[in-house]
């Protein structure tokens, strides 16, 4: 149980210097408009307008899958060869599409203008059109852009880019109070909402809010807790503007979950009796959910390709709380400052690897032999087709998986590829 | 700039990369960002590919641009082709790519690799999947045929009258529509007319396959959206005839076998004389749509309104079954295949419709709506739309989802692909007789108006949710009921449907004349999915004979009135 008086596990052990395998080539990720399939589900009153190639509406509609929404809250300005030629003048074209489109949806209250590859290569200048749609459209509309481009940004990445572009919009305050910054869900949201009340601390705001129009504020007083490992820049941009960042691992499982309300526990002075009386119940429950899975889990050997940059915590999870072996845990970008309180956490002998060449990283899993992989949609089934069990990365973004409440279920994710291989006999 | 919310095709270089993945032997350098290697999960998910695409991607950042691009391309091709020893490579660029200009294709030919070198390229801003997907099979044929192209002039050979007639299949790929089983089905087909099939191009194909693609007396153009231009350079360069019917539904199919038969010299008769229309389909015959069609329990799909919409080659062919060999009318006709316009365009003159072509997929949608149809046959696109105005739907073409790729043995083309056809057309109906008993015990609380057809799983889920909130629900029934009020004969609701559209508009700024209770408890009685259109007749009908208030007696009054 933790103690808040002592120090927070993996303190003052070596994190910060495990080797990490550096590698560049192939790379089999999404690039960071992928967060748009998640963000506009979150936030409801914004619209993300892609101002790329038809590739890049083509990306969207395939990682979402299935086309569950009749008129999505986003869309892609295709750019073509008039665009591209100088015949037309891309900002006018773009500036008629936006009315175009804002005209359709009078329930959208912010735009995100979202550049692409193909408009950062021609140096579409999105933050300026922006701007200039912005001095027109306000009140009612806020237009504000980022890059989701894949040759800036890997998936989870572009939550990241997003969050940034709203962090100069925020309002200034010198309150003291808690920040909850990277997108999850409202059901968790709500579950940490109520943990909070009961520790006593608040006023806690969420970042990003449920509509992108309720921006939460932020000043010197204000105390960050990342609940995504992938939003950097933004609490860069928050700490920039007098924020103050606590330190801790990132909420998955039980263990992890009470670290990170140890974290802000911490920081506003939480008597740890009632501490320990509000999570002890919480944490039981979901070591008890998690306990379920250890015996299909514990020993196991598990892979994992880099995708999300959830890699390390996840790995970390898997490994403290269901006892399974890590061979490679890959991330496609390790941010060291971030990841400062999970790395301590992680064995000893892992093997951490940064970037990818996807073959020779498909080299050394087939070398491996693991007994379960974390990989994307795109590899899933051929290695399946080698014979190694699969767990798809991409529903660990799109699923609730954070929280006390959470954890079972996400242990459960893993459990199921070799549930499922127990059972069929054919 | 064009606003885009679902796009019915890719870009080009996906239609590429459906090439390279059908085939063995052939690998793909493509140049291009993180984030375009997404486009693996289309064969991986949707077609539970279990290898990956024989694809590379150079992987360049935002760091690489002005600097080391083109090096990543060189690297890039040196890699896959020691690692995987493909017999010929294709190079080609994505969007992102196509802008750096750092000419990919020459940069690979330039390094005199011991394999033929494709070029492509591929306009990515003009051009988009299937186009991709033709542009590349060419290429590819061109450069593979290169060392046996005669010259011009040269007689064709005749053919060793020891050897059977010979022909290739052309166009089937993978993320194709059905086209794994369509090969089985035409290869068995063109077998029991003594014909062999000497490649089938590119599914499956190897390199070797593509440079004996020659020795077949003829070509099949299965697909034109990938090898119309193929088997017109073919038809040109090796003076190789080319049966163009392409065999879906039985009419087309026995005139299939009717082209190729005389392509071959062969005798059709044995097989024609066999699958005869209207037969009872007891003897031999493989072809039951003819006598499922006939028979007495068909009679409810007479006049079914009708909407069709996807890739060319199967709107068309879709069209002509539904109007002539199920017997539905057809009340909208398109595509969004640009290039194949045309023959959409006749095809909607034949049946009397305006032709949609576009790749809007609002437009569509709006479309779908306006025509009030009972039946959507469309893509994955149209599946949606159709489920959300609650219409039955199945899929007949391109885009497809993992759903649209059967376990079972399921073809489109042939004899037993207009069996499947009929099938597929018919099960997301209500059966006849139980749509005779959902009119007649209309209030029941089992049998009632938004009931869905009990042989549909979706029934229980909707008796649970069963209420006019949740139109998606009851789809099924609410789209093929018709209204025993508005008379029990076909077409019924049709008539106050169909009145012209420019009036309909006038009218709608114009005040509207109220309604009395009854009249309205009346129009309920009209499914829902025609109600608003019917309202709205209604109501100009009214309007322009100064009714003050509509009554059920007005309510027929226009339904005659515009029942022509």
């Amino acid at each position: 149980m933790t103690d808040l008086s002592a120090l927070p596990p993996g303190s003052g052990l070596r994190g910060a210097t495990i080797p990490v395998l550096r590698e560049r080539g192939q790379r089999e990720v999404f690039c960071g408009l992928t967060g748009i399939v998640w963000l506009h589900r979150k936030m409801q009153d914004a619209f993300f307008l892609v101002v790329g190639s038809r590739t890049c509406a083509h990306l969207i509609q395939s990682a979402a899958g299935v086309m569950i929404f009749s008129e999505p809250r986003f869309g892609t300005a295709i750019l073509g060869d008039r665009d591209l030629a100088g015949i037309a003048d891309a900002n006018d074209e773009l500036d008629r599409l936006c009315v175009q489109l804002l005209e359709r949806r009078p329930d959208i209250g912010t735009l995100f203008l979202v550049g692409s590859c193909p408009s950062e290569v021609i140096k579409l200048d999105l933050a300026k059109a922006a701007e200039r749609l912005s001095a027109q459209l306000l009140p009612r509309v806020r237009v504000v852009s980022y890059s989701g481009s894949g040759i800036e940004t890997t998936f989870t990445q572009g939550e990241d880019s997003a969050l940034g572009a709203l962090v100069p919009l925020m309002p200034r305050s010198e309150a003291r109070q808690l920040l909850v910054v990277g997108c999850i869900a409202d059901v968790v949201e709500d579950q940490f909402r109520r943990v909070f009340d009961q520790l006593g601390i608040g006023p806690v705001s969420f970042f990003p809010a449920r509509r992108a129009g309720d921006l939460p504020s932020v000043g010197p007083n204000t105390d960050l807790l990342l609940a995504q490992p992938f939003v950097g820049n933004t609490a860069r941009a928050l700490e920039a503007l007098g924020a103050r960042v606590l330190e801790a691992p990132y909420p998955f499982g039980a263990e992890g979950t009470t670290e990170w309300f140890a974290a802000a526990a911490r920081a506003w002075g939480v008597d740890n009796v009632q501490f320990q009386d509000v999570t002890r119940p919480l944490e039981d429950r979901a070591r008890k959910a998690v306990s379920r899975h250890v015996a299909r889990l514990s020993g196991k050997s598990l892979f994992l390709m880099p995708d999300s940059q959830l890699e390390i915590p996840i790995a970390r999870f898997l490994n403290r709380e269901l006892g399974m072996r890590l061979i490679e845990v890959g991330t496609p970008h390790l941010d060291r400052r971030l990841m400062a309180a999970e790395l301590p956490l992680l064995p000893d002998d892992v093997a951490l690897s940064e970037g990818q060449d996807v073959e020779r990283q498909l080299d050394r899993l087939r070398g491996a032999a693991p007994d379960l992989v974390l990989c994307g949609l795109g590899l899933a089934n051929p290695l399946e087709a080698e014979g190694f069990a699969t767990k798809w990365s991409i529903e660990l973004v799109f699923s609730p998986v954070h929280g006390y409440e959470q954890a079972g279920d996400l242990a459960e994710l893993f459990a199921r590829p070799l549930d499922r291989r127990e059972r069929l006999r054919v | 700039m064009q606003l885009t919310l679902w796009t019915y095709e890719g870009p080009p270089h996906v239609g590429a990369m459906r090439i390279a993945t059908s085939m063995e032997g052939v690998h793909y350098v493509l140049h291009a960002p993180q984030g375009d290697t997404y486009a693996d999960l289309l064969f991986t998910m949707i077609e539970r590919r279990d290898r990956r695409p024989p694809v590379t991607y150079t992987t360049f950042q935002a760091r690489d641009l002005g600097g080391s691009t083109a090096e990543l391309v060189t690297r890039a091709a040196a890699e896959a082709v020691d690692r995987f020893k493909p017999r010929a490579l294709l190079v080609g660029e994505s969007c992102t790519a196509e802008l750096l200009q750092d000419q990919a294709g020459t940069l690979v030919q330039g390094m005199n690799l011991p394999i033929p070198v494709v070029p492509l390229e591929l306009p990515s801003y003009s051009k988009k999947e299937n186009w991709g997907a033709a542009e590349t099979l060419y290429q590819l044929v061109r450069r593979l045929l290169a060392h046996r192209i005669p010259a011009p002039g040269t007689p064709r050979p005749a053919r060793d009258p020891q050897r059977r007639p010979s022909a290739n299949l052309l166009g089937p790929t993978v993320l194709g529509f059905r086209c794994r089983d369509d090969v089985v089905e035409i290869t068995r087909l063109l077998g029991e007319l003594g014909i062999d099939v000497n490649a089938v191009v590119p599914l499956n194909a190897t390199p070797e396959d593509i440079a004996r693609l020659p020795d077949a007396d003829f070509n099949i153009d299965l697909y034109p959206e990938i090898s119309g231009i193929t088997a017109a350079w073919l038809q040109r360069t090796f003076g190789m005839p080319c049966a163009k019917t392409v065999p879906m539904g039985l009419s087309a199919t026995r005139e299939f076998v009717a082209e190729v038969a005389a392509l071959a010299g062969v005798d059709a008769a044995p097989v024609l004389g066999r699958e005869r229309p209207g037969a009872a389909g007891f003897d031999s015959s493989k072809s039951r749509l003819a006598w499922y069609a006939r028979s007495v329990d068909s009679t409810y799909l007479t006049g079914k309104r009708v909407f069709i919409f996807g890739d060319a080659t199967h709107a068309v062919a879709a069209a002509r079954i539904a109007a002539e060999e199920m017997g539905f009318t057809v009340v909208g006709l398109g595509t969004y295949s640009r290039e194949l316009a045309r023959p959409v365009r006749d095809a909607a003159r034949l049946h009397g419709v305006e032709p949609l072509i576009t790749d809007d997929y609002l437009e569509v949608e709006k479309a779908i709506a306006d025509a009030a149809p009972e039946l959507v046959l469309g893509t994955q696109m149209e599946r949606h739309i159709a489920k959300r105005l609650g219409i039955a739907c199945a899929v007949i073409s391109t885009p497809m989802h993992v759903q649209d790729v059967p376990a079972r043995y399921s073809p489109v083309f042939g004899f037993e692909g207009a069996n499947v056809l009929f099938d597929a057309w018919v099960h997301p109906l209500v059966m006849g007789l139980e749509e005779h008993l959902l009119q007649m015990f209309r209030d029941d609380f089992e049998f009632h108006d938004d009931a869905p057809p009990s042989h549909l799983g979706a029934a229980t889920e909707a008796r649970v949710t069963g209420s006019e909130a949740a139109p998606a629900a009851v789809a099924p029934v609410a789209a093929t009921h018709e209204s025993v009020a508005m008379e029990p004969a076909s077409g019924s609701v049709a008539a106050i449907v169909e009145a012209p559209a420019a009036a309909e508009q006038a009218a709608a700024t114009d005040a509207t004349v109220p309604w009395a209770a009854e009249a309205e408890r009346e129009l309920r009685k009209i499914p829902f999915f025609v109600r608003g259109k019917a309202r709205r007749n209604t109501e100009r009908f009214a309007h322009e004979r100064g009714v003050k208030t509509i009554t059920v007696e007005t309510l027929y009054d226009a339904k005659a009135h515009f029942g022509r």
